[in-house]
């Protein structure tokens, strides 16, 4: 096993202990656990295992470890971290809450996102303290009108049966099936109907989990419905096939695209570790001159690529490394190489002339041809 | 639709007949994957004193270093060997990749948080069409061809997919082609780094080529 393996074991089980001991606490020792939801515990405590597993091999590779570095060294710079702590808030609420940038990425997929995202978010918050025993229900003493909800043993709050309340809380994962259902049909319909999604979209990747959380969601209304207007026909069945569903998606959820609901808060990371390169000095491109990007990330970068292997180095003392040269002069580069190789063939003479060689320019800049937004311009200099 | 190695068409890139119409620009925007934003890098690299310009598609690196330098592992390579454009869900638009890329390739959309590049119109290439930007380059600076067609309408050229960036080299699914006579494997791209560009004849030898019937346009998908 390698030594990152074996890391990533270690941190494993102690997420895994982790979450054990939590059960256990919440639970009172396991005095309020539900005994028929045990399959649920286990399939959650695997999911742990394999979700801390991933994620410490994902941050070991050397882009990840680096960037995850610095992500918290800009976040924590000293006399700063206030401000950044606003500014995470607001970068929270708007990409992770409110999904800004999948509406701004296409409005019917941003809205399919959002239905799943809350949706399972609310069915989430009802099972996890169920299935771990933290959270029950139980009729107030001398009251049999009202319900208590107790979490971790403790009184929380009262509510009437018939109640907005109770009604709400006992069918909320009726209403969070409601959403992932339309956001699955939503997202269905667009893979379906559009080529471009269609060209590149793979089924374990893409459909499995639109066919996971359907069936999820389906079978947890057909135990409601089952209970409600059947007189529990078939309920039994329901609950295994529900049971089947549900662990099924917890085991897969370690490895496949639902993992990115782990990977994604890193974007928040990169925003403040691109605030601290702008801020910073900036890199100089050693062919043309001009500024593209941050000093920081170039060095960073040359790192990175020297740890997986690569040899950018480049002879020539004053580039030293091709990472130095910004991307517009590395099309030049390229170009100009292959172009040389034909000057006897089709003629032409190189131009001669005196200092920097001159900045590449677009040849359309307009929107949609060239760059592709303020960042992308910069990328290709200021 | 599978196709044997005879009818598998390869893209060519010759950027030394490019006549910068933008055609190839205007033709990317209408992609299916990334509709209404054009993929193809093209840039005029002395607009003062020469008329060359630089057309560039991703390469599809064997080793493709923006996938490698990717911190959030979200540019995957198909097992056809094509680089995609980030996987929407994991792109964290860190920019890593635009500044990694040894062709300088990918661009970043900042306010989808979301790289992208040319993903070889993988949604017309895998069916057998050509892509957008081969099917409409009037000089076939980008053509997509199959190595019978290519040998037919190119006599003088043929291709190389390695390149050198200082002690790196990289190989490559699109291929450039060079004059066949070149002694060349390897295009090292950094011995030329500081090369101006040429003040060629533009394209004397594509249109000689063509008036000897040697080079006639071939037919479009």
């Amino acid at each position: 096993m390698s030594p990152e393996a074996a890391r990533s074991v270690g941190w494993g089980a102690a997420a895994t202990l982790a979450v054990t001991v939590l059960i256990l606490v919440g639970s009172r020792n396991l005095a309020h656990f539900d005994a028929a939801l045990v399959a649920y515990t286990f399939a959650v405590l695997f999911a742990t295992f394999g979700l801390a597993y991933r994620y410490t091999m994902w941050l070991q590779r050397p882009p990840t470890a680096l960037y995850w570095r610095r992500g918290w060294q800009a976040f924590l710079q000293p006399g700063a971290w206030l401000g950044n702590l606003a500014s995470w808030t607001t970068r929270f609420a708007s990409d992770v809450l409110a999904n800004a940038f999948i509406l701004r990425r296409d409005r019917s997929r941003g809205v399919a996102h959002l239905l799943i995202m809350w949706g399972c978010l609310i069915a989430v918050a009802i099972t996890f303290p169920l299935v771990f025993g933290n959270l029950h229900f139980r009729a107030v003493p001398g009251d049999l009108s009202r319900y208590e909800a107790m979490v971790s043993g403790f009184p929380a709050f009262r509510f009437e049966h018939g109640s907005m309340v109770g009604k709400f809380l006992f069918h909320g994962l009726v209403w969070a099936s409601f959403l992932v259902l339309a956001g699955v049909m939503l997202a269905v319909r667009r893979r379906v109907r559009e080529q471009g999604a269609g060209a590149v979209q793979r089924f374990a990747e893409d459909f499995m989990p639109l066919i996971l959380l359907f069936a999820v969601s389906l079978t947890g209304l057909l135990l409601t419905a089952s209970y409600t207007w059947m007189y529990g026909y078939g309920y039994t069945f329901i609950a295994i096939l529900h049971a089947i569903t549900v662990i099924g998606t917890f085991l897969w959820l370690p490895f496949g695209k639902l993992f990115h609901v782990f990977q994604r808060p890193a974007q928040l990371g990169v925003r403040f570790y691109k605030d601290a390169g702008r801020a910073g000095e900036p890199a100089l491109c050693r062919r043309c001159g001009h500024a593209f990007s941050s000093r920081m990330h170039v060095e960073d970068l040359i790192e990175v690529e020297r740890k997986l292997g690569y040899t950018y180095e480049v002879a020539d003392g004053e580039v030293r490394h091709y990472q130095w040269i910004c991307p517009r002069c590395r099309r030049a580069s390229f170009v100009t190489a292959q172009s040389l190789l034909w000057q006897g063939t089709r003629g032409g003479g190189s131009l001669e002339g005196s200092g920097a060689l001159p900045m590449p320019r677009y040849a359309n800049p307009g929107e949609g041809a060239g760059p592709l937004g303020a960042e992308d311009a910069e990328n290709y200099h200021p | 639709m599978s196709v044997d190695a005879r009818d598998a068409r390869v893209f060519f890139v010759d950027p030394g007949r490019c006549i910068g119409c933008q055609s190839c620009v205007q033709a990317c925007t209408e992609c299916d994957t990334h509709r209404g934003r054009s993929m193809i890098q093209l840039d005029v690299l002395d607009r003062a004193r020469s008329p060359q310009t630089a057309p560039v598609v991703c390469m599809h690196c064997e080793s493709p270093t923006c996938a490698e330098v990717c911190p959030a592992d979200a540019i995957k390579r198909t097992e056809d060997g094509v680089v995609q454009s980030a996987r929407k869900p994991r792109c964290i638009a860190c920019n890593n990749c635009v500044l990694a890329c040894p062709f300088g390739v990918p661009k970043m959309a900042s306010s989808l948080d979301l790289m992208m590049k040319c993903d070889l119109c993988y949604d017309r290439t895998s069916v057998g069409l050509k892509p957008m930007c081969a099917s409409v380059c009037p000089s076939q600076a980008l053509a997509y061809l199959t190595p019978d067609e290519l040998a037919r309408l190119r006599p003088a050229a043929r291709p190389v997919n390695t390149f050198r960036f200082g002690a790196q080299a990289i190989t490559t699914k699109v291929q450039v082609l060079v004059p066949r006579g070149a002694p060349v494997e390897v295009i090292d791209v950094t011995a030329a780094m500081h090369e101006p560009s040429l003040g060629h004849e533009v394209a004397a030898e594509v249109f000689d080529a063509v008036l000897e019937g040697a080079d006639a346009p071939e037919g479009r998908s």
